[in-house]
Parts: C-alpha cells; sequence; structure tokens
C-alpha cells in the first residue's frame, strides 16, 4: 500500500485545491496516468500517479485544499487486499477523508470554493478566472459571451459592476471583498516572489553572455518552411531550444540541481521555456528530453505546452521537472535577458530579440541577423569558465542548423 | 464567400487564440499583435487556424501581408479569389 501525495509541482507551491478525481476506487491505475485535477496558483493541473497498482480509497473530497506531501489517496499493489478487507483489523485511526473545509495557510486565504465539477465544467480563460478572483465574482453565476459561451474577463468585470454595492450592503462587504483578492494573481505573485527571494538570497549567481550570428539558422529555417504545409513550419524558437540541449550535452553540470549542498547532475535534459500569461504571470513547463527529439517533435510539443499553459491541462511532471529554465523576451523587443535562476536549478539561459546589425565577417561589414544569449549561473555549481564553455558550444551548434 | 463572411471566420479564429479577448472592440486598422498580446506561436495558430477554416496557403513570406483585422481580409479575400480561378 502506498499513499499517492499533493505533489509539490516547483520549488514555490505549499499547497493545492482538489478539484476532481479521474480515477474512481478499485480503478487500475498506470504510473503516468492522470489521478486527479488540482488548482494551484499556477491553474488546474493535471496530477499523474508515480506508481502502478489499484486505486483503495480516496482520501480527500474536491473542493479541498491540501498542503503539499499530505496523501489525497491510497493505491495498492495489484494482488494485495482492498480496504474492505483489511479495515477490520485496523483500529478507528484509519485517515479520516479530510472535509471541504479549506484548510487556512498564513500566507493564502482560501479561494471561493468551487466544486471540481463545476470547476471543470466551466469555460473561463485563465486571465477571466483571474479576474474573477480579484473581483470576488463567482464564476458560476456569470453569462459566457465569448467563443462557445467562454467566459471573458469583460464578462466578470461587467458581473462585478452589476453586482456593486446596493444601499443595503452591509458596511463590511468592502473589505470582505478586499480580504478576497488574495486571489490567484496575487497567490502566483506571492510564489514567484518567495522563490526570487530564495533565489537571489541563496545563489550567488554570475552572468554571461554572447552575441550569435543566427543568419545561418534563419536561412535554413525560411527554406525549410517554404516547403513545409503550415501546420508543419517551425519557429527559430525551435532551433535555439534544441541546440541549447545539445550544448547542455557538452556542459552537463548545468543541468543539474543543487540540493543538500552539493551538485547533482541530471541525467535527462527537460527544459523548462518560461511561458507568460495572459494578464501576468508566468510558468515554465517542461519540454521532456528536449535533446533526443527532433525539430518537428520539438515544435509541435511547444505548441502544445504553450496551449495547454493558457487553457489548462498541464500535467505535474511537467511541472516538477524541468532541469534548468529557457527564457525569451525577445518578442517584446528586448535585447539581452539576465534571468533569476529557479532553485533548485543552477542555471538559466536568456535569448533576446533579433536584430540587424553590422557584424563583421572575414574582414568585411555586413548586416546580420543576431542574438544575445545569456546564462545566468550559480557559482556554487560551476564557474565561470565552463559557463562560457556551454556558451561557445551554443554558437556552434547554431552555425550548422541542419545537424540540430 | 464574402468579405462579411471572411471577416467573420478571421474573428473566430483570432477568438480561439486570444478567448478572453473583447473582439467587437478591436481597431481593424491597429496591430493584431499589440491589441490582442499575441506572440510568434500565437500568429503561427492563427495562420494554422485560417488554413484550416479557409483552406488558404499562407507562405511565411506573407505573414507581413497579415498584421491587422482589415488587412487579413484583403489578404484573404484576394487569396480566395486567385485560388477560384485557377
Amino acid at each position: 500500500m502506498s499513499d499517492f501525495l499533493m505533489p509539490k509541482l516547483g520549488a514555490d507551491m505549499t499547497a493545492g485545491t482538489l478539484v476532481a478525481w479521474k480515477k474512481k476506487p478499485g480503478d487500475k491505475v498506470r504510473r503516468g496516468d492522470i489521478m486527479a485535477e488540482v488548482d494551484t496558483d499556477k491553474g488546474v493541473i493535471d496530477i499523474e500517479a508515480f506508481t502502478d497498482g489499484i486505486l483503495d480509497e480516496l482520501l480527500v473530497q474536491p473542493g479541498t485544499i491540501v498542503p503539499v506531501g499530505i496523501p489525497l489517496a491510497r493505491i495498492r499493489a495489484e494482488g494485495q487486499e482492498g480496504l474492505a478487507v483489511v479495515a477490520a483489523s485496523i483500529p478507528a485511526e484509519a485517515p479520516k477523508i479530510l472535509k471541504p473545509s479549506p484548510v487556512v495557510f498564513p500566507t493564502a486565504s482560501p479561494p471561493p470554493a468551487l466544486s471540481g465539477d463545476e470547476l471543470a465544467r466551466l469555460r473561463i480563460s485563465p486571465s477571466a478566472r483571474q479576474r474573477a478572483r480579484e473581483l470576488g465574482v463567482d464564476p458560476r453565476g456569470v453569462q459566457g459571451t465569448g467563443r462557445g459561451g467562454a467566459i471573458t474577463r469583460e464578462d466578470i468585470e461587467r458581473a462585478a459592476a452589476d453586482a456593486s454595492p446596493s444601499p443595503s450592503t452591509p458596511a463590511a462587504a468592502p473589505a470582505t471583498k478586499l480580504a478576497e483578492s488574495t486571489d490567484r494573481n496575487r497567490r502566483m505573485r506571492q510564489a514567484i516572489a518567495a522563490a526570487m527571494a530564495r533565489a537571489n538570497r541563496e545563489i550567488p549567481h554570475y552572468y554571461l553572455s554572447t552575441t550569435i550570428d543566427l543568419k545561418p539558422a534563419l536561412d535554413w529555417l525560411t527554406a525549410q518552411n517554404e516547403r513545409c504545409p503550415v501546420a508543419d513550419r517551425l519557429l527559430y524558437g525551435v532551433l535555439l531550444l534544441k541546440a541549447t540541449a545539445l550544448a547542455l550535452r557538452e556542459v552537463p553540470e548545468l543541468n543539474a540541481f543543487w540540493q543538500d549542498d552539493r551538485l547533482a547532475i541530471q541525467p535527462s535534459i527537460h527544459l523548462g521555456v518560461a511561458v507568460s500569461l495572459r494578464g501576468g504571470g508566468l510558468i515554465a513547463p517542461a519540454l521532456h528530453d528536449a535533446d533526443r527529439k527532433s525539430l518537428g517533435q520539438l515544435m509541435k510539443e511547444l505548441r502544445d505546452l504553450v496551449a495547454r499553459v493558457r487553457s489548462g491541462g498541464l500535467r505535474s511532471s511537467e511541472l516538477s521537472d524541468p532541469t534548468i529554465t529557457v527564457t525569451s523576451l525577445g518578442e517584446q523587443g528586448i535585447e539581452a535577458v539576465y534571468g533569476v535562476i529557479y532553485p533548485p536549478q543552477v542555471a538559466l539561459v536568456g535569448f533576446g530579440k533579433v536584430v540587424e546589425r553590422p557584424w563583421s565577417v572575414t574582414g568585411q561589414i555586413v548586416s546580420r541577423p543576431l542574438v544575445i544569449a545569456t546564462l545566468a549561473g550559480d557559482h556554487r555549481a560551476t564557474d565561470g569558465h565552463r559557463g562560457g564553455v556551454f556558451l561557445a558550444a551554443l554558437e556552434r551548434l547554431l552555425q550548422d542548423p541542419a545537424k540540430l | 464567400m464574402s468579405e462579411a463572411e471572411i471577416r467573420q471566420t478571421v474573428l473566430r479564429v483570432l477568438g480561439n487564440i486570444a478567448p478572453e479577448a473583447d473582439l467587437a472592440r478591436l481597431n481593424s486598422q491597429g496591430r493584431l499583435r499589440d491589441q490582442l498580446d499575441i506572440d510568434s506561436m500565437d500568429f503561427l495558430n492563427f495562420v494554422i487556424g485560417l488554413h484550416n477554416e479557409l483552406n488558404v496557403e499562407i507562405p511565411e513570406r506573407d505573414y507581413g501581408q497579415l498584421l491587422t483585422l482589415d488587412a487579413c481580409v484583403n489578404y484573404l479575400t484576394s487569396a480566395l479569389q486567385r485560388s477560384n480561378r485557377t
């Protein structure tokens, strides 16, 4: 018998709200199966099983806020007897089902309790959901006017305006509303604050940068995309991701965690790709085994990942196991980004905007598309020299895009 | 397909990409990217959506002709006329 625990999906998570169970007692579960949906600061996440067996008993009801590490259910090995039989021999201390009376934490007050099914059925964008929390609007009562009846930010704002205090509303109402503004936006901000403050407190960062000529990569990409139907076209960002993953093979100590005062190099390269949310906030879920996948495969997975960041359906493994973060602020016109490392990772790779600039090629000044690649490294884990080897490898790999 | 139908289709595809946006308030001559906070991945999904809905091939070199709602409608109208003639 093993416990299925509320997982820790990143250094900044302390608890999650169980939204819905996807399995019922007696169901066979395989490692990687989706067991439940959990609402976190990063949206509703599909939580995967980490072991094979039979789901024996659910310990928590939907709607409950559960701290990280607390059992949600019990899974028994196949062939092991079920609870009904075993229970008779166990004294009355068998764990009781946590009732959906929310556990309250000092740093975050509970969100309005939505039942799991209701939350799952609502067609509402993360941004509108966030707005609903901010304004204390219950999205269940809101008429959606977006595509397919989806609830938009405007719908939420209209509902909030309609519900503005009538003369009979007690004076305490605004205060309550203020208290309820400990919503997802604030919770996500708090979570990012905790992780980033820890990073700045604990990690002695060093920063390196190099300018890379992207002409070979972009020329190759243009020719490639010319031949492709639109659904198979690549974004240049995928070339940067693949080159990053391959360069990490050459400097594996950057693909690592700093844990218990020592460096733990990770066997697989899972790139945490920073994706910004509409309306603020940031999630960096993993592109798994990026060094071993073709560009086409990576592109497909990246598209899928970005879509799920924005509309829901991220899996727990994608949030809990990135081994390094890659961020690009080029879309905003930023030329170089010097990032803060997400602990326990030990490095962050940044890419800026691709800009046409004068560049010297064999003694001639020519115009070339250039990108500034940066590395933020944890000086406990690596030294600047190794960071430099990594950036040099990255540049070299991008000069020969056909081999990526 | 009429211009109005093409416009409706473009708006529908945009709605799938930015579900929280109020498209009724979209300035048809303003850049979509700025108004809807669209990045390159969103834009690619937009082009794929247009391709699926209208069966129009949009080569990458033409992306610059799809920057505003009006420009999209113009581009797609003539692209559809071209493909009807052939």
